[in-house]
């Protein structure tokens, strides 16, 4: 299926959790410290990544931690 | 006699240095750590990117590794809509409610936006965040930040990386006057001497990031930074002088030799 992350479309598994995607594009720590996702403008708590599921044409953000003043 | 350092309060924690650095802007990782420990801060802020644009691993790792207080800001963003995202998504990533809170007017200036600050502060500190908004040096603003619930006003001194100093210290003094929260500045320093008058003036602490990351060698600014911010707080506690026009002797007029004015200077 296909979401929006961070901007650009991107082909995904269907129903791929929050956790799974995170893991994909290799964002961050294995812990996930630093890396935060929001689905739709909805923060999604690091809790709560392994039961989210993704569906098609969800707008994903993932940041993560960079230098800053 | 020893001379008694004290340190930062903030929403009840204590910090023993009142210099606060931000991490952005040095040429390397290695600089940055090593230029942070010369600082003595013990507080550091950090931001948030696109994961494409970061490598959180690693920097995170290396500031919690150091023992070092993560304080995210909202960096960039140019409404209260944007900067309560973004403080949310901080609060996930750094596991923490504090926030450097920065709603930007413009990106010529990099003032922020008081009516989207305001907005932004009020959201949340209601959402339960500890809340450090970046502020114009505007004593009402600051005072309408302090009764949203701000744990602490952050005035600039002049624009971000400007260099140009404490620009308008009567309004930073009238800000530390009537403020019941911590002042820190935030942005304008440009060398040691502005981290003093910064504190001379009565601010609790000084937040800077391009002084110490773009000088030419940062970890010396980093110490020279150090010393200025506890001369600075010293010197106020202290309790200066009064500014006179005339002249006023420090060595005693009474019990000077008296010499006759017909003897020849000769030997």
């Amino acid at each position: 299926m296909k979401i929006v992350l961070n901007g650009a479309p991107r082909q995904v598994d269907a129903r791929i959790t929050v956790a799974a995607l995170v893991r994909e594009i290799g964002g961050g720590r294995s812990d996930g410290r630093g890396v935060a996702v929001a689905v739709d403008s909805a923060v999604v708590p690091r809790s709560a990544w392994e039961e989210v599921e993704l569906a098609e044409g969800q707008s994903v953000e993932v940041v993560g931690a960079i230098q800053g003043g | 006699m020893t001379v008694e350092h004290t340190g930062l309060e903030i929403a009840g924690r204590r910090w023993a240095s009142r210099l606060i650095v931000g991490t952005g802007g040095f040429r390397s990782l290695e600089v940055m750590e090593e230029a942070i420990a010369a600082s003595g801060a013990e507080i550091v802020t950090v931001a948030l990117r696109r994961v494409e644009a970061s490598a959180p691993g690693s920097l995170v790792e290396m500031l919690d590794r150091a023992g070092l207080f993560l304080l995210p800001n909202t960096a960039g963003c140019y409404t209260a809509h944007d900067a309560v995202l973004t403080a949310r998504m901080a609060r996930e990533a750094y596991e923490t409610d504090w926030v450097k809170l920065e709603v930007i007017g413009d990106d010529r200036t990099l003032f922020p936006d008081p009516v989207e600050l305001l907005d932004a502060a009020e959201t949340l500190v209601d959402e339960g965040f500890v809340v450090l908004p970046y502020t114009n040096d505007d004593p009402i603003l600051a005072r309408r930040l302090e009764e949203a619930g701000c744990a602490a006003v952050m005035p600039l001194g002049a624009p971000i990386g400007s260099g140009m100093g404490i620009r308008n210290p009567y309004n930073m003094s009238l800000i530390v006057e009537q403020a019941g929260v911590p002042v820190i500045c935030d942005a304008g320093v440009g060398t040691a001497s502005d981290a003093a008058i910064a504190m001379e003036l009565g601010c609790d602490g000084v937040l800077m990031a391009s002084a110490i990351a773009r000088a030419q060698d940062p970890v010396k600014m980093a110490a020279a930074m150090r010393g200025a911010v506890e001369s600075g707080r010293l010197a106020y506690e202290a309790g200066r002088i009064p500014r006179r026009l005339h002249a006023r002797a420090s060595t005693a007029m009474e019990g000077r030799a008296e010499f006759h004015t017909d003897v020849s200077l000769d030997a």
